[in-house]
């Protein structure tokens, strides 16, 4: 047997184009006609039809789906789905940047490590029991509620409720306890980046602008802040680009207007327009496309 | 050397990576049982060379014998050459025991013959008693002893040492120098010694090669590349050299032909002081002196001419001749050495 | 002032805003467990008028629990073993070769972590509507392989490149044939690392809900039964102890691959 393992050993030690093909063969294969396969079918397809009367998929090179995109109602979704994107992103930045700090320059580096844990451990844990948590906590009868309840600030909570846009009937079926879902689930994936590059920043950076005569908090503006602007960029990417393409928040917190998500979902469904579902995920790949330009001039991709 | 046919035979052999070539056109012939170093600066090939003899590069074009036969082809695992890599390459999840006896326990060696043997290599190379400790817990000169140790097992007709002092401190580098050669001497094995320390090739081989870009540029003995350097590379990497050209050769031997004088090899004397019949001479002002303990390193300013550099020893505990002050240099003309330009 | 500041006294209102952010984002993990033992069944309650844990009883009477538990350690399974294998030819080939094209493999090998989820989802359930696949265990298993196969390659990857490769070089030296230099010396260097990267891709596909919903069909992973149960407002509580199930279930293993990894970052991949 051994005697075997060796001739076949120096077989491929002769030949090492060919064992790196052979290395690389199964999954390179697997790869290339699973996923990429996938991913040109998916472009291949929005460029399909639904025909309305059969029901049937015709197969022919078409711009009618992204044509169907432009209605109104389409429209609407996507618009609903960016704005929550950015307002998302924009939260997150503002409660990640104080831990992400404290972990980065006052920590110990016992204190550290544990804090880092602790941001991670959300992360690794099921990301759909996350969600799910929230439907518990925003009921109208549940733990926020009571809480609210006993600070007797009932009434405010009744007033935004009741605002047209952004309430609904419970804080766990509208646009508002969506908007706090997405919040809780990506805010690791700014705090992380955001306390990377502020731990990249150098003490004597600091304490040369001090010296200079700055105040703290001109030294946070003019020194502190740009300096973690990339890992503020990086971490964007992540809230937006997930909050982007997501049904799962939506279809546990929100209402009836659909993200881009769930309209994908629902499309491909029992309805089987496919295309259609294609074409919406073009949105959040073309919108993060934009985005990605746009941020790596922030130096956002250095802080990944 | 004894035997008719080389342990090791390389003609001319390259190595190309891309554009570049990392071993260019080398011929050698490595006797059985010499210590053969080949010495030269980092980036000369000499690594390459013994990466080639040991399997884990093929040759572009060339042909490499190991004792007659030819070694194309062969995985190091069928070459019956052993390495003693530059960082040691210890298993660090294995024993020392377990290090040491891997090339036997891949040959399937019984257990009792295999521990009995790995204690006796240990014995050889000063290290009885550290077998059950991790390679982690063991000193830089002991995890060498190691590498060694586990190399020697396998009985093989060639070593291979790559460099293999260099993270030594230099007291235990002299030490380790003289074991390696007594422990060569003792078991009969071909060593080949990569290193691009020149006092450290002197002192332990039999005969070496200077490399240079690829190229070899001399073979010979200790005595004969230091004395009689080919190249004025050699003449300049291999110990102190004086390379004199142009005018001053002309006006002390009669012919432009550039020629390299050792440093050890001239006297310093006073201005104007007499010279004995046939030697040369050139007048100077010294520029330099470095003491050294045993010895003083002068650097001496000539006129027309690229500095001299003139080792005297200190035999005198006193006198040693202050920067500014003029000097005459004489030497014998028998110590020239005529150098050929590549 | 701002330097030396590592473990001196923290301003008051930093300490205050980071101490919050932790407790957000912790917090909820108790509310979930809290609710495993709250008596009323078809609300969430708060307080809860009683404490039981007959709910721990009414979960393991489910049979279709039972049926989605199942699966859903089929799917992982199968999509860890591939991934197993897939991943760590693929590691050591990019590892080890300079060949053409290596830059582009090694990019692509990064997609289906850097694409969301969604995109996945649609694409393979583009690519099955195409050529006419029905839903199966399989198209399952090839969802989830896609990033497992990342996740292994990943871990594998930077281990082979935290290894010295002269070990390889001095076991065949020694004597050693390739097959035996890697059963000796090489696995032994990446086996924390493909457990790690194997427990890693376990949790993810156990967990994995998005681009399930689009190639399962007609059946139900355990995420996917937590997920109707949305709509269902009767033995709430029911859902409540699957869900706890899932993190604890998810967190171990997950845990332990950091440990494995010793923390360096880069490896873990953001989840899905």
């Amino acid at each position: 047997m051994s005697g075997l393992g060796r001739r076949l050993s120096t077989f491929l030690y002769r030949r090492p184009r060919l064992a790196l093909s052979l290395l690389l063969a199964f999954p390179l294969l697997g790869f290339a006609v699973f996923y990429l396969g996938s991913l040109s079918a998916l472009v291949l397809q929005s460029f399909f039809h639904l025909d309305g009367f059969t029901g049937q998929v015709v197969r022919r090179l078409t711009l009618a789906t992204y044509g169907d995109l432009l209605t109104r109602a389409n429209l609407d979704i996507v618009a609903r789905t960016v704005v929550m994107a950015a307002l998302v992103t924009v939260a997150a930045a503002t409660l990640a940047f104080p831990l992400a700090y404290s972990m980065a320059r006052y920590a110990s580096p016992r204190m550290k490590a544990l804090l880092y844990l602790a941001v991670l451990l959300p992360l690794w844990s099921s990301y759909l029991v996350r969600v799910y948590s929230w439907k518990l906590i925003l009921a109208k009868e549940g733990v926020l509620g009571w809480v609210i309840d006993a600070v007797g600030l009932g009434w405010a909570l009744e007033r935004l409720l009741a605002l047209p846009v952004i309430g609904g009937p419970s804080l766990s079926v509208s646009p508002m306890g969506t908007f706090l879902a997405f919040l809780y689930v990506w805010l690791p994936y700014m705090i992380l980046p955001v306390a990377a590059a502020l731990e990249r920043i150098p003490d004597t950076l600091l304490e040369a602008s001090s010296d200079l005569g700055a105040h703290p908090w001109t030294t946070f503006r003019h020194v502190t802040l740009p300096l973690a602007l990339p890992g503020l960029a990086a971490g964007s990417i992540f809230t937006f680009s997930l909050t982007l393409g997501d049904f799962v928040v939506p279809g546990t917190l929100g209402n009836s207007a659909l993200f881009i998500g769930q309209a994908v979902l629902a499309h491909q469904g029992t309805a089987g327009n496919v295309p259609l579902a294609a074409a919406f995920t073009a949105v959040p790949m073309a919108v993060m496309g934009v985005y990605l330009l746009a941020v790596r001039r922030l130096g956002a991709f250095d802080a990944l | 050397m004894s035997g008719s046919v080389p342990a090791v035979r390389l003609t001319r052999v390259s190595r190309r990576f891309g554009d570049v070539r990392a071993v260019d056109e080398v011929s050698l012939d490595i006797e059985d049982g010499e210590f053969f170093s080949m010495l030269g600066p980092s980036g000369s090939g000499k690594t390459t060379c013994l990466r080639l003899i040991a399997g884990f590069e093929e040759p572009s074009t060339g042909k490499i014998e190991l004792h007659g036969v030819e070694a194309a082809g062969l995985p190091p695992y069928e070459r019956d050459v052993n390495t003693v890599f530059q960082d040691y390459a210890l298993f660090p999840h294995m024993s020392v025991e377990e290090n040491v006896g891997y090339g036997l326990m891949i040959r399937r060696v019984p257990r009792a013959e295999r521990e009995r043997r790995v204690q006796e290599m240990l014995d050889l190379v000063r290290l009885p008693g550290v077998g059950g400790r991790r390679p982690a817990q063991l000193s830089g000169g002991q995890r060498q002893r190691v590498a060694l140790a586990r190399a020697l097992i396998n009985h093989p007709r060639v070593l291979l040492l790559d460099e293999p002092l260099g993270a030594l401190d230099l007291k235990l580098r002299e030490q380790m120098q003289v074991e390696l050669k007594a422990i060569q001497q003792r078991v009969g094995i071909t060593f080949v010694y990569v290193t691009h320390d020149q006092e450290e090739a002197l002192a332990m081989s039999d005969r070496l090669a200077v490399f240079c870009e690829g190229r070899v540029e001399q073979v010979g003995t200790p005595a004969e590349v230091y004395e009689r350097p080919a190249t004025a590379f050699v003449a300049d990497f291999v110990g102190v050299s004086n390379v004199v050209v142009g005018l001053l050769a002309e006006t002390l031997t009669g012919s432009p032909r550039p020629f390299s004088i050792r440093p050890e090899k001239i006297r310093m004397l006073e201005a104007g002081a007499a010279v004995p019949d046939g030697q040369c001479a050139v007048e100077g002002r010294v520029q330099d002196a470095v003491y050294l303990g045993s010895h003083t390193r002068y650097v001496i300013d000539v006129e027309r001419a690229a500095p001299f550099t003139v080792i005297e020893q200190n035999r005198d505990a006193t006198a040693m001749t202050r920067p500014g002050r003029a000097v005459r240099l004489a030497w014998s003309a028998d110590h020239h050495r005529s150098l050929v330009e590549r | 002032m701002p330097s030396e500041t590592r473990g001196r006294r923290v301003p008051l209102a930093l300490t205050l805003a980071a101490g919050g952010t932790l407790a957000f984002l912790h917090a909820p993990f108790l509310v979930i467990a809290l609710y495993t033992l709250t008596t009323e069944d078809a609300s969430f309650r708060f307080p809860p008028p009683g404490l039981t844990l007959r709910w721990f009883a009414v979960a393991w009477e489910r049979p279709d629990i039972w049926r989605a538990l199942f699966l859903s350690l089929r799917v992982a399974t199968v999509a860890t073993a591939v991934a197993l294998v897939l991943g760590t030819l693929a590691a050591l080939g990019v590892h080890r070769s300079r060949f053409f094209g290596r830059e582009t493999v090694s990019f692509l090998l990064l997609l289906p972590i850097a694409l969301p989820g969604i995109v996945t989802g649609i694409a393979l359930r583009s690519a099955m509507s195409l050529l006419g696949v029905p839903f199966s265990f399989w198209t399952v298993v090839v969802a989830h392989a896609t990033f497992c196969v990342v996740v292994v390659y990943n871990n594998v990857l930077a281990r082979l490149r935290r290894t010295s490769w002269s070990q390889v070089e001095a076991s065949m030296d020694l004597g050693a044939s390739a097959f035996q230099t890697f059963r000796h010396v090489l696995g032994p260097h990446i086996g924390t690392a493909l457990v790690a990267g194997g427990m890693l891709a376990f949790a993810l596909s156990f967990d994995e809900i998005i681009v399930t919903t689009f190639t399962a069909g007609q059946q139900e992973t355990l995420p996917i039964w937590i997920f109707s149960q949305l709509t269902k407002p009767r033995q709430r509580p029911v859902t409540n102890v699957v869900a706890l199930f899932v993190i604890l279930a998810t967190a171990g293993p997950i845990l332990l691959a950091h440990r494995l990894t010793q923390g360096r970052s880069g490896v873990m991949g953001s989840g899905k």
